[in-house]
């Protein structure tokens, strides 16, 4: 967060190199990559950031990064910045995800996602349903059957209106069939104090990322009814929400974007550095002591992915009436 | 005897040379850090943790640890010193702090505040080591019926900071509670009062108000003063450390301090700042020097609201230890240097890394003992600040406010709001409008209008919630009883 003179002095280089080598920038390891966080450290979008710049060091294809940190409602507050103020740099990186997709709708922000040239999608995180070990409901159906019921009886504590967990009660409710509005949904600070409410018995059934309850369900305190992936994932014994005949899919997915302005050749190179990345052992090694499945998709594939996300996802806001 | 056994191994670990290093440099860069408005022990670590690469698991917690006991250690000195709050958890040490600052007990106050830490630290990570599974249970009794109850209660005990004329009071905690209600509603995702700017989505951030009303504030009143050439040097009166009287006065208020701020630290929505506020208010009620308050500084309100700080710091560190549930900032962050480790915390945490854990606690009463060496001789140079003449002395404070608000997120908005803050504190200080309601409100506002949704969905809009579960039923006996108790008292006695 720093912007020291030696920093600068490192950055000015680092351009001139990459304008230098040209083309040729990603055949070698890059001097300084920069890497452009719209949120507070110590989050997923912070660790994304610094666990590949910890890996891409230790496969020597980078020598340096710096990590830039603007937080706020969600990315929101940093994408303009990165769009203007970070136009046209190489060897540049923005990290985000489906949450930033969700809080542009929400927050009817001027700016798009879109409007970024995405590089790589890397790593997704299941969501996960969980009920306290006394709850009446043993699935997923068990779960909807009761909403279709009486919706206002069944309260789901998770993260902040309009964020992923959110999303996927929404989902759910559609599913079942009961209007979003009509979903008695208890927004928390995050996953913890979400936790915190389902651990006292206060809500009927949590919401949140699958890291976020795993401890609590390995160790009996709390039970999953489903996870939102769209397949069983290796190394989680619970079942899917499609499995069990609701047909939901939702991931928490992660990815980076370079600046707008930068040319096709300068996007390639960071398509190619990701693409490398994500085949190393290194990489691997940390999405599995993250618990972060790995779902790379890059360049072109990628965009369209996010456009039809961005689709997806505000067509739901829309139902829950935040869009 | 398990635990104690378990503790002994703690030791050997935290006792290694090593580790003894790693948490003095945590506690010294913790008392830093605290100094500083602005940097937090949350950003500190978050900043530390690409060194969790290259260092064992033990060391590095022991370090974090050490940040963030020390962060409140050093949080209270700016604040008696120079009216800027390094902490929001030591807000209302400036209240009292400062004032005494002002009638030359600066030393007083602040050995009161060291010694006070130090009590309510040990006591708070006694509380971890024999207490922890049960406070967690009682913890999670709350839920937002019972916290809305809670903060009923800590609205209550406000009127003991109202100052003279209510209605100036509740102007100002009103303006507190809008402040605070700026940014996206968490229940609704709704912008609330940004006027458009999407640098106040994410709300103000209390630090800002604080340094702009308290220093920046005084900073403006004391220059529209003007200059009149006279300015004295307050000089110390006294010894420099306590007299025998105002330990006599403190050590009651640091022990009533540790069991309020240690149970409430350890609900998962309690926070350091609620029992601050109630231990402000138990001192004052309880206190035999009464006058004292808000005037000359009385040194209870100090001792108590420091040593609900630290005890509430050790709070925290409860659920993060035996549920993995990160229920502040700066637990969240050290949750997530458990992840780079591979180790998932949790409630299986103590019996699978038992080394860890209790290495962890042992070096918290080390810390706590290194704390308080190294914070006590230097009150002798801390209290040297004051001798600076005032212009310098408050043009220091204003740097000092500007480049740590700078700090928390490096917004130039946050230096606008900073300034515009700093006006409105002055026009305060002018009209005789108190300053401590407006932080209050803004804390304790939001949290009670999130918590009153909460529950109100929860029970699909039944009101009788609040008054059929006895928790919060006790709660809210005990706010009517503060609010009436004094009333019905006075029309009995006539």
């Amino acid at each position: 967060m720093t912007f020291t003179k030696r920093a600068l002095l490192q950055t000015t280089l680092a351009v001139a190199a990459g304008a230098a080598l040209g083309r040729d920038a990603h055949a070698q390891a890059i001097e300084q990559l920069q890497l452009f966080v719209p949120a507070a450290p110590g989050g997923g979008w912070d660790q994304t950031a610094r666990t590949i710049e910890a890996v891409l060091r230790a496969n020597n294809q980078i020598k340096t990064a710096q990590v830039t940190n603007v937080p706020g409602a969600g990315g929101v507050v940093g994408l303009p910045q990165f769009l203007n103020q970070w136009r046209g740099r190489q060897n540049a990186l923005m990290v985000g995800g489906m949450v930033m997709v969700g809080a542009i709708i929400a927050n009817k922000a001027p700016v798009k996602l879109t409007s970024t040239q995405p590089v790589a999608r890397l790593t997704g995180e299941s969501l996960v349903v969980v009920v306290p070990p006394d709850s009446p409901f043993k699935t997923a159906g068990d779960f909807a059957n009761a909403l279709k019921a009486d919706p206002a009886k069944v309260p789901v504590a998770g993260g902040s209106a309009g964020g992923s967990d959110h999303i996927l009660l929404g989902m759910i409710g559609k599913a079942a069939g009961v209007a979003a509005n009509r979903l008695s949904y208890v927004a928390f600070a995050g996953g913890g104090p979400a936790q915190a409410a389902l651990l006292g018995g206060h809500v009927a059934a949590g919401i949140s990322g699958f890291g976020e309850f795993s401890e609590q369900v390995k160790a009996g305190r709390l039970r999953a009814l489903a996870i939102s992936a769209d397949t069983r994932q290796p190394g989680i014994d619970v079942p899917t929400l499609k499995e069990q005949g609701i047909d939901v899919e939702l991931f928490n997915w992660r990815g980076v974007f370079a600046p707008p302005g930068v040319n096709a050749a300068g996007r390639d190179a960071m398509v190619a550095l990701m693409r490398t990345m994500t085949q190393s052992a290194a990489w691997q090694e940390e999405c599995k002591k993250r618990d972060w499945t790995s779902i790379p998709l890059f360049g072109d594939d990628y965009a369209k992915y996010v456009e039809n996300e961005t689709t997806r996802i505000e067509a739901i806001l829309k139902d829950l009436g935040l869009a | 005897m398990e635990t104690l056994a378990a503790l002994g191994t703690g030791f050997s670990v935290a006792l290694s040379p090593e580790n003894l290093l790693w948490c003095l440099l945590g506690t010294t860069l913790g008392t830093a850090i605290g100094v500083l408005p602005g940097l937090g022990p949350a950003l500190t670590i978050a900043l530390l943790l690409p060194i969790t690469f290259q260092v064992p698991a033990t060391a590095a917690f022991i370090l974090f640890a050490g940040i963030y006991y020390g962060a409140m250690y050093g949080g209270s000195t700016t604040s008696i010193l120079l009216n800027t709050p390094g902490e929001s958890a030591t807000i209302v040490t400036a209240l009292e702090g400062n004032k005494m600052a002002r009638s030359g007990r600066a030393g007083a106050a602040l050995a009161t505040a060291a010694i006070g830490s130090f009590v309510a630290g040990t006591v708070g990570t006694l509380g971890i080591t024999f207490l922890a599974p049960v406070v967690v249970d009682f913890a999670l009794k709350f839920g937002p019926a019972e916290y809305f109850s809670l903060m009923v209660l800590a609205f209550v005990t406000v009127s003991a900071v109202l100052g003279s004329s209510a209605v100036r009071g509740l102007a100002a905690l009103f303006f507190g509670i809008w402040l605070g209600l700026i940014g996206i509603d968490l229940q609704t995702g709704q912008a609330r009062f940004t006027f458009g700017l999407d640098e106040l989505l994410d709300g103000i951030n209390v630090i800002v108000v604080a340094v702009g009303l308290f220093a920046v504030g005084e900073t403006f009143y004391v220059a529209a003063r003007r200059y009149s050439g006279n300015d004295e040097i307050v000089p110390l009166r006294g010894s420099l450390y306590m007299t025998r009287e105002e330990w006599s006065r403190s050590w009651k208020p640091w022990l009533r301090g540790s069991a309020i701020g240690f149970p409430i630290g350890a609900m998962p929505a309690g926070g350091s700042e609620v029992p601050t506020f109630l231990s402000y208010y138990t001192e004052k009620k309880l206190s035999k020097h009464k006058e004292e308050f808000g005037t000359t500084g009385a040194i209870e309100g100090v001792a108590g609201p420091e040593a609900a700080n630290n005890a509430s710091a050790a709070g925290v560190l409860v659920p993060m230890l035996t549920l993995g549930l990160p229920t502040g900032a700066t637990a969240a962050i050290m949750l997530s240097a458990f992840q780079s480790y591979g180790i998932n915390p949790g409630p299986m945490l103590f019996q699978s890394q038992p080394q860890l854990v209790w290495g962890l606690i042992a070096s918290l009463y080390i810390a706590n003992i290194m704390l308080l060496v190294l914070n006590l001789p230097l009150v002798g140079l801390w209290v040297k600040i004051l001798r600076i003449p005032p212009p310098l002395l408050y043009a220091g404070i204003l740097v000092f406010a500007t480049i740590g608000t700078y700090g928390i997120s490096n917004s130039p908005v946050d230096l606008v709001l900073l300034y515009a803050i700093g006006i409105i504190g002055f026009l305060m200080r002018r009209y005789d409008f108190p300053a401590a309601p407006v932080i209050i409100g803004m804390i304790l506002g939001p949290l009670a209008e999130q918590e009153f949704r909460r529950a109100m969905t929860i029970s699909n809009g039944d009101w009788t919630v609040l008054v059929s579960q006895p928790l919060s039923a006790t709660l809210l006996a005990l706010a009517a009883l503060a609010l009436l108790g004094p009333m019905i008292w006075r029309v009995a006695r006539k």
